[in-house]
């Protein structure tokens, strides 16, 4: 009896702190999502909301071309990102694990700088870089590399890959480099001692202990990007747009809502099915490394 | 009332505490009354439950069921800040931002005295912790043994009716233990406070206190004075928990009104006064123990003992002021370990060497 | 240390110029001479800096995010110090649930969360404002405050807080003497994260705002005029200056935090 007191003591002083925010993030995140769920259930009637539960807006969706195409890219163009921005980031965060020495607190933070910057302008920034009389093209020219500027990389999924690459960049490294500090180096000096090459002991120890910072970091990528609206709009042009670009178009221009919210619900969907996936394919490496 | 002029007033007194940590029960039920002005140990090893016990007593944890009474009042729904006890802890829990003087400050500052008396009297009690003039020494800048001081002064300040101290001198060096074992005494004696001190350090509470409590596993298996403790070990487990004591086995062969007879296992016949026989053992397996230093090895031939035997030395342990020797029981495969001081001149056997021991039946003891 | 092999060597060279690449060209384009952002760069002027003093709409969006941000950045941050303590230091029922619930806005796409909360607005009929934004990143925000805070929290040794106690202090002086001194570095650390996050946030500002810009939002409707460019260029320059100024900050209180902190035995 009095134990059963004691725990419900105990709740009400955790309670009484994470009480506000938690309501807070109850009222303003959980139930919004709710209203969503039954938002995409219902029509846009002109200005009025018809709430008659229909699963028209999917359907909508499963039936036009363009939905299914734009859901399709952003996650083809998004598991590119995740793919690039991981390969580039694990050589960094191995590079400051192993060889940064004394310096590793000034590589991690001259990796950080540059992403002060407004992520718009960031963005943007790299317009300026692949445009058409852009950093790059000039560059080339003034070399007599090429003797027309170069199209391909602007206003297309390239352009859209190479800047979110970058803007994620420290998401992935941070993760990454944290997993590789936590290997004990005596187990790689004991796989050396065995005769392991340094590739063989690369693979057979290295990597599978930095896997569950490559799998965060890749959740960590691959989960905002699929949602990323200003990349597409500002270096994608017409083949580059996304499914945010759409969301946005549902909410303001079209004034559709509820077909915005089926849109924004059939994404979380597809990346929550993806993340399990990532986490699912995560375990069974790990398992088949330690059997 | 007129308990206070008693002399016997008991300070603390617990009555059926218990506490439990989810299924694991650590404090089963302890009984204990502790006197004002006392210097009491409770002694055991790490997970006994002493340390949740002290912090009973400080309010800081709730015990399940019980009563706590200090000084004639229950402590029942009583918080930490309002009892009449303050506790040195064994991180010492100094406040890092503060300096050596807001630290043993923190409590009268509460107390909102005049700043001029404060400073007074923080700077009388950094004079008896031996503290003097480090009133503006940041914290971090402390050696262990000075942070000890700032934490026993911040708790003395405050002149609780009863200290609690849980392993205040184990993240001490040897040589700092022993001095403050001897300060921590004298500042007691000098206040007349009642001093609850928690340890695992049996020689510690042996030096220290006016009473120990002995705890296994959250109950008090002997309370008495360190002698009582010391020489009259009630179970075989406090025996071997307090200094070093031999066991041997023992078996009742005959039986008078006064007397048992029994037949220590290769030592002979022993006849035990009935009041000496705890309660409850059986007769048929005894055990029977004596502390090595109660054996004594007889250097002169003609030397008398009461009883002796001859045996090898096989094994020597050489602490400079006594040598501990091991040696096979006669006709046995059993080892006893005998202790003398090394007084100027006295031989110290070598390995193999024959020896003579002498020994009183007065000196066995029969354990629970 | 051993040395690197040369092919590890070279790529992380160049992968920091792929990193710096883009804010290298902030202050480049920003003192350009030129009214049309490429290369050749043409003459050397502060003309844009100037030029941005004269910007109404640009006045009247900096301060509307300045008061976004600073409302944002106190409250994430008492929501992340209330987060922080009690998962540091109690047990309760639903704590992990509770907990996921105030961490989940890291892991939704920022869409999401200010489509969401569009919906809720529209639905009760609320208009859209500043406070609305504020709402939002609130919500995104008190994630970056609850990750800082907790360690602050969590690495404070338990019984500096019952020494307090046992001096008789009760337990809003033990907060008020003891644990905010000693977490004060993580508190104005998570301060000036959130103030960043928030005066950079665009998609729930772009979302949630009404007519009133935030500085982004008024970054974006600018990034279609080629004329305004190279003052959006010496206003990101500002910016970026800005923001490390507010990170070197940040650092030196994250390591005073530490050092105040892991600076007991235990
Ligand atoms: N807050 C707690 N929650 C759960 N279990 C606890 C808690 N405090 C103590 N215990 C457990 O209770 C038992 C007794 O703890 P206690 O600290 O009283 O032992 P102790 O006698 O002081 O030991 P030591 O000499 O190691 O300090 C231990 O098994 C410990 O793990
Ligand atoms: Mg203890």
């Amino acid at each position: 009896m009095s134990s059963i007191f004691r725990n419900i003591n105990a709740s009400l002083a955790g309670w009484r702190l994470i009480g506000t925010p938690f309501l807070f993030g109850f009222l303003l995140l959980v139930a919004p999502l709710f209203l969503m769920i039954a938002l995409s259930f219902w029509t846009q009637d002109y200005l009025d909301l018809d709430r008659t539960p229909t699963l028209n807006n999917y359907r909508d969706i499963f039936s036009h071309p363009v939905y299914v195409l734009l859901i399709k890219r952003s996650v083809i163009i998004s598991l590119i990102v995740t793919i690039t921005t991981v390969l580039l980031a694990f050589p960094m965060a191995y590079y400051i694990s192993f060889y940064g020495g004394r310096y590793k607190a000034i590589w991690l933070f001259l990796i950080t700088i540059p992403f002060w910057t407004s992520y718009l302008l960031r963005i943007f920034l790299w317009k300026i870089i692949l445009g058409y009389n852009g950093v790059v093209n000039s560059g080339l020219q003034s070399l007599n590399l090429i003797e027309e500027p170069l199209s391909f990389i602007l206003y297309n999924a390239n352009a859209v890959v190479i800047a979110l690459a970058h803007a994620w960049a420290p998401f992935a490294i941070l993760p990454i480099f944290v997993a590789l500090e936590r290997i004990d180096r005596s187990m790689l000096e004991a796989a050396k001692d065995l005769g392991d090459t340094a590739i063989r002991s690369f693979m057979r120890v290295t990597l599978p202990l930095a896997m569950p910072g490559i799998v965060s970091a890749a959740l960590i990528v691959f989960i905002p990007t699929i949602g990323d609206y200003v990349t597409p709009r500002l270096v994608g042009g017409k083949d580059g747009l996304m499914v945010a670009n759409m969301i946005q178009v549902q909410f303001s221009k079209a004034n559709n809502a509820p077909l915005g919210a089926a849109l924004a619900i059939t994404s979380l969907l597809t990346v929550l099915l993806i993340s399990l996936g990532f986490l699912f394919f995560n375990r069974r490496y790990l398992r088949k490394q330690s059997s | 009332m007129t308990s206070e002029q008693n002399d016997n007033e008991q300070m603390v007194e617990l009555r059926g505490i218990r506490k439990s940590f989810g299924d694991l029960e650590v404090v089963k039920g302890i009984d204990l009354n502790i006197a004002k002005g006392e210097f009491f140990s409770l002694l055991g090893p790490s997970g006994c439950g002493k340390t949740t016990l002290l912090r009973m007593i400080a309010g800081l944890e709730t015990p399940d069921d019980g009563t706590i009474v200090i000084s004639q009042q229950s402590m029942n729904g009583v918080d930490a800040n309002k009892r009449p006890t303050n506790m040195v802890f064994q991180s010492y829990a100094i406040f890092p931002h503060l300096n050596v003087g807001e630290n043993v400050a923190y409590g009268l500052i509460k107390q909102r005295l005049p700043k001029a008396e404060i400073r007074q009297r923080v700077d009388a009690m950094l004079k008896m912790v031996d503290l003097d003039g480090y009133y503006n020494r940041p914290s971090y800048a402390l050696s262990g043994g000075q942070r000890q001081r700032v934490a026993l002064a911040r708790a003395l300040i405050l002149e609780p009716k009863v200290l609690l101290l849980d392993e205040p001198l184990s993240a001490l060096d040897k040589k700092l233990r022993e001095q403050m074992q001897d300060e921590l005494r004298r500042i007691q004696r000098t206040l007349g406070i009642t001093f609850i001190l928690v340890t695992h350090d049996q020689e510690e509470a042996l030096i220290m206190s006016d009473r120990i409590a002995v705890m296994f596993d959250g109950n008090i298996a002997q309370l008495g004075t360190p002698k009582e403790i010391y020489d009259k070990p009630l179970s075989k487990r406090v025996a071997s928990f307090i200094g070093v004591m031999n066991f041997l086995k023992g078996k009742c062969v005959g039986e008078t009104k006064t007397d048992i007879k029994v037949e220590v296992a290769t030592l002979g016949q022993v006849s035990f006064s009935r009041d000496l026989v705890p309660e409850g053992v059986s007769l048929d397996h005894l055990n029977i123990g004596f502390r090595p230093e109660m054996f004594t090895v007889l250097y002169d031939k003609k030397e008398k003992a009461e009883n002796t035997f001859m045996s090898e030395v096989k094994n020597v342990d050489y602490y400079g002021d006594m040598t501990y020797y091991t040696l096979a029981l006669p006709n046995s495969d059993m080892d006893i370990t005998v202790s003398m001081r090394n007084t100027s001149g006295r031989y110290v056997y070598g390995l193999g060497e024959a020896i003579r021991v002498g020994w009183r039946s007065s000196s066995l003891l029969i354990l629970n | 240390m051993k040395k690197p092999p040369l092919l590890l060597f070279s790529f992380v060279i160049i992968y920091l110029v792929f990193l710096y690449a883009p804010i290298m060209l902030l202050p480049i384009f920003a003192f350009n001479d030129s009214s049309i952002i490429a290369f050749p760069l043409s003459g050397f002027t502060v003309d844009w800096f100037v030029g941005l003093m004269g910007e109404n709409t640009l006045h009247r969006a900096l301060k509307n995010s300045l008061i976004i941000a600073i409302t944002a950045a106190v409250i994430s941050t008492c929501f992340g110090i209330l987060t922080a303590r009690a998962m540091a230091r109690h047990n309760f029922l639903g704590k992990r649930p509770s907990f996921g619930l105030i961490m989940a806005p890291l892991f939704l796409p920022e869409i999401i969360i200010g489509v969401a909360l569009l919906i809720v607005l529209i639905q009760l009929g609320i208009s859209l404002n500043i406070w609305t934004v504020i709402l939002g990143h609130i919500l995104i925000c008190t994630p970056f405050s609850v990750s800082i805070l907790y360690s602050a929290f969590n690495n404070m040794d338990k019984s500096i807080e019952e020494a307090s106690l046992d001096l008789g202090e009760t337990r809003f002086g033990t907060f008020r003497r003891v644990i905010f001194p000693l977490v004060k570095p993580g508190v104005i650390a998570s301060l000036l994260i959130c103030f960043t996050i928030s005066l950079d946030e665009f998609v729930i500002a772009f979302f949630l705002t009404g007519v009133e810009p935030t500085l982004p939002v008024y970054i974006w409707a600018q990034l279609r005029f080629p004329s305004k460019l190279p003052s959006i260029m010496a206003l990101g320059f500002i910016l970026l200056l800005l923001s490390l100024i507010l990170l070197a900050i940040f650092e030196y209180y994250r390591r005073r935090s530490e050092t105040l902190i892991g600076n007991q035995p235990s």
